[in-house]
């Protein structure tokens, strides 16, 4: 067994950023990672981050955006920590070596994003995450940091409601080892793969919040789940917003600027949930090619594109085999990001630390970055809020789980019968006739179900619809089997416990879909076209029940100064 | 598109070694030669192992030979390679890394070398309240070194490190000019010291495989060169690896080929040759492999050295 005061799970830019919070504060840490912390998905990001750097910008005008983008599902408590402390943490970061594009003076330089009133968003080119997230690990180096890369962790442990550990299986053996902590973060990423097609990399999986969900933690407002409104169709790949804040247009298939139609001030730059909608309502009206409408970056010119959308134009001649300085790239939206998740308070605590009881949670489980729900981002997240929020977060996480591990004491743990337990459940799997069912053909199965019935409109049939599939795919994942039978590096194995997270989450997905009969933010029902503050302005909670199934609940909205208003870009 | 890959596999439980299999498959148009990786993956044979997440290029972890050059699986496209080199498109692990199960290798060693040039920032002095002040020039011209995604196509294709493990190898010095050039760092000088020693940027023979390698442009034997300007315009001539390489030019230059013993000798000095290179030339004489003690000029030895006249070296 593997002793560590502070686990975190996950070495994306929140696991990275708790890591260095909580080493600093003196704990015995340690972080797994089930990939090389510079493979996490973080480093797909391309477009910038979030904060009030400039003149004549204010944490305060970030926050209100930030407000307005998540339809007022953000909690504000959170949204003011968050745009507050974005200043000190993207300087830090800019101190430990990150080399943010500059203005004339030398200080950080910001691009215009959507959904935000000035240009706010801290940049590196098109490869703001990819550097972010090296930055982030050369501070591990340097310090030592104790990281298990490449374990897969199959489940956390509770005694008594209390975190005690985890299991994890370590990939390049096979072997399985038992992990006591007294605190452990979750920082585990999205769920991409529980669509087709997705933004998201092929290792992000749902993970964190199905162990969460399954050890007796809250998910919150999993309906609203973002479509970006520029991937391409070939693969899902993303084409960074930081090309429209850099000005590009948006054109159908009669070459029209249709968003001056959609959304008359802000246009192309408006939040992505309205640009989403507005691809989708021109494809409809026959005004797309081939389910695409077009991105147009030609009148950037070559140095701009060469300079600031580099990997943009690698991608489109790849990909779309499309030079974008002749000529525009089709693009479609996709699936891109979650913004619910396991819930948390703004310092990572899974658990109502009030003593309330307002939700069910895990003592000693933190949670943060994309995987968790704090609520900065509420039915919609703007462009560069998600790698300030894994930063921001991250770091409070990591403090709140420090303190929580000097101050409480080792839960027991069994690990005989825990080791027994899980190799009884892969010898399971292995046990299964090898020409059985392929999780693949599963996991197409939902990510075309969720993409087809949750996606940028919904209804209360499609919905149902997709939820029924899920449901019927879990009915079958237990004849799931695997070709590979060994132990050393297994994929095979590994997409059958990812598969079986994704399920649970599709599943709590729909549910919260289904139940919340309004528009807000992301989730745009055509048979509940507007938003009602009177009976859902307030969060979707669920855990899972006695049986197995999601339980729902709700809970407030926390206001501090911004009162709900009508959203117009 | 139907298309036929030849994968290398080896599972180190059943397999005494490695063997070719081929798999047929079908992909769309845009397809790139993980999407057919991953297409046997899912449907014909799941026990095939490789490294994938992002699919564009940025997480580096689809390295691998593909048609005997190291390249991204996700980026290098199945109908390109078709055209240009034929219709069977044969996929192998890395090179100059062990293999761990078929198209996975083991990296420590990659990640060994890149920690070992202090990849961290190290700034002195006064630190500011808020960023350093540093035009975007400066930042852009790293911009190149960051570009890299530790993904290890140049290392497998180093022509150095396939000969001497202990070169610190393109990525890991490509990340050396990362920081050697940072106008915010404070240990230029130190850094340069570790960087020309042996192991370090004179051991890089300009093969330019890694150049062709990288799948992001980081040219890392340019930053390697970007170092040894540095490090000479720093004063740095006189360090073990710049001896090295004098003494190289100068053997070449005088046989026309390369007086390893000799070389030893100028780098080290007489006496600590004999100490510090015994194990290797332990290893070399159980290999059989030990440079022979009286060198020989070669035919065009004289033509080699007006050449090296004439470029004034
Ligand atoms: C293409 C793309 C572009 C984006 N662009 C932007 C942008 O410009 N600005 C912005 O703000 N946001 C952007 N985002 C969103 C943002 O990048 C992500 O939300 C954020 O990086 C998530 O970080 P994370 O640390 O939470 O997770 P990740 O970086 O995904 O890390 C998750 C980690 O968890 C580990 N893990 C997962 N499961 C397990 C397990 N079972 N066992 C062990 N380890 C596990 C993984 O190994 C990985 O290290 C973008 C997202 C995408 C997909
Ligand atoms: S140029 Fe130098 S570093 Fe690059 S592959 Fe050749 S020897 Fe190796
Ligand atoms: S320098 Fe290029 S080839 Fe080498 S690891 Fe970095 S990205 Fe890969
Ligand atoms: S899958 Fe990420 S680089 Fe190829």
């Amino acid at each position: 067994m593997r002793q560590h005061q502070v686990i975190i799970i996950g070495g994306g830019l929140a696991g990275m950023r708790a890591a260095q919070k909580a080493q600093e504060m003196g704990a015995d840490v340690a972080m797994i990672s089930k990939i090389y912390p510079t493979r996490s998905h973080s480093a797909a990001a391309q477009g910038g981050v979030q904060a009030a750097v400039s003149e004549g910008d204010s944490w305060e005008a970030h926050a209100y955006d930030t407000v307005k983008g998540s339809d007022y599902l953000g909690d504000q408590d959170a949204i003011e920590i968050l745009c507050s402390e974005a200043p000190g943490d993207i300087y830090a970061l800019e101190r430990m070596g990150v080399i943010f594009n500059r203005n004339d003076d030398g200080t950080i330089d910001a691009r215009a994003f959507g959904g935000t009133s000035v240009n706010r968003t801290c940049f590196v080119a098109d490869q703001t995450g990819q550097v972010l997230l090296h930055v982030m690990w050369e501070q591990l180096l340097k310090s030592g940091l104790t990281t298990y890369s490449e374990w897969f962790v199959t489940k956390l442990l509770v005694e008594d409601n209390k975190i005690a550990g985890c299991i994890a299986l370590e990939i390049p053996t096979g072997k399985v080892e038992v992990f006591r902590a007294k605190s452990i973060i979750l920082a585990t990423g999205g769920i991409g793969q529980v669509y087709n097609p997705t933004t998201n990399g092929l290792v992000v999986t749902a993970d964190g919040q199905a162990l969460a969900y399954q050890a007796g933690a809250t998910l919150m407002d999993m309906e609203a789940v973002q479509h970006h409104p520029t991937t391409m169709k070939a693969n899902g790949v993303l084409i960074t917003e930081g090309a429209r804040g850099e000005g590009a247009f948006l054109l159908n298939s009669n070459g029209e600027r249709f968003m001056d139609k959609y959304a008359p001030n802000m246009k192309e730059l408006a939040s992505r949930d309205v640009v989403s909608r507005a691809e989708t309502m021109e494809i409809r009206e026959g005004r797309g090619i081939d389910g695409c409408v077009l991105l147009d970056l030609r009148h950037l010119g070559r140095d701009l594109i060469m300079t600031k959308l580099a990997q943009i134009y690698e991608l489109a001649r790849d990909y779309a085999n499309t030079n974008i300085l002749e000529a525009p790239v089709p693009i479609q939206p996709g699936h891109h990001y979650i913004m619910g998740g396991i819930k948390t308070d703004v310092d990572g605590r899974t658990w109502d630390a009030t003593g309330q009881g307002r939700w069910q949670g895990v003592e000693g489980l933190f949670a943060a970055g994309e995987c968790a729900n704090v609520s900065v981002h509420g039915g919609n997240r703007l462009g560069g809020n998600s790698l300030l929020d894994t930063i921001v977060f991250g770091k409070r996480s990591g403090a709140g789980a420090t303190e929580y591990a000097n101050a409480n004491d080792w839960a027991p743990i069994s690990e005989e019968a825990e080791l027994a337990d899980q190799e009884g459940s892969i010898q399971g799997i292995f046990g299964r006739p090898a020409d059985g069912l392929r999780s693949s053909t599963l996991r197409f199965e939902m990510g075309n179900a969720m993409n087809d019935g949750i996606a940028v409109f919904r209804t209360e049939e499609g919905m149902t619809a997709a939820l029924n599939s899920v449901r019927d795919i879990k009915e079958r994942y237990p004849n799931v089997s695997v070709h590979n039978k060994g132990r050393v590096f297994n994929t095979d194995l590994l997409s059958v416990l990812e598969l079986g997270y994704m399920l649970d989450v599709a599943e709590v997905i729909a549910v919260s879909a289904i139940n919340r009969k309004e528009s807000r933010g992301a989730h745009a029902r055509e048979d509940y076209p507007d938003r009602n503050d009177e009976e859902y302005l307030k969060h979707t909670i669920v855990h899972r029940g006695g049986d197995g199934d999601p339980v729902l609940d709700y809970l407030p909205v926390t206001m501090t100064k911004w009162e709900p208003q009508v959203r117009s870009y | 598109m139907d298309v036929t890959l030849k994968v290398k596999r080896y599972d180190p439980e059943t397999d005494e070694s490695a063997h070719f299999e081929e798999y047929q498959v079908d992909l769309p148009e845009y397809g790139a030669v993980l999407d057919g990786l991953l297409s046997i993956r899912d449907e014909q044979d799941g026990s095939l192992s490789m490294r994938c997440s992002c699919r564009s290029a940025i997480c580096g972890s689809c390295a691998m030979k593909i048609n005997g050059k190291s390249r991204l699986a996700c980026k290098t496209m199945v109908s390109q390679l078709k055209e240009l080199e034929g219709d069977v498109i044969s996929v192998e692990p890395m090179g100059n890394q062990p293999v761990i199960k078929d198209l996975v290798v083991n990296m420590d060693m990659f990640w060994d070398k890149v920690n070992a040039v202090q990849p961290y920032l190290q700034p002195e002095g006064p630190v500011p309240d808020k960023e350093y002040l540093v035009s975007n020039d400066s930042m852009m011209e790293l911009a190149v070194a960051m570009n890299c995604i530790m993904c290890g196509a140049c290392v497998s294709d180093c022509t150095v490190l396939e000969v001497d493990k202990g070169f610190l190898g393109p990525a890991a010095l490509a990340k050396a000019f990362r920081f050697a050039g940072d106008p915010r760092d404070g240990h230029k000088q130190g850094r340069l010291q570790l960087y020309t020693e042996p192991n370090g940027v004179w051991d890089c023979t300009r093969c330019f495989m890694c150049v062709s390698a990288c799948p992001k442009d980081v040219a890392p034997m340019e930053r390697i060169m970007d170092v040894r300007a540095m490090a000479m315009d720093a004063g740095l001539t006189n360090t073990r690896g710049a001896r090295h390489v004098d003494a190289f030019a100068s053997s070449v230059k005088h046989s026309g080929r390369l007086n390893e013993l000799g070389l030893a000798m100028k780098t080290f000095g007489l006496f600590r040759a004999g100490i510090e290179l015994a194990p290797m030339g332990i290893r070399r004489l159980l290999k059989r492999r030990l440079p022979p003690l009286m060198h020989k000029k070669i035919a065009t030895a004289k033509n080699i050295g007006r050449l090296f006249d004439k470029l004034g070296v």
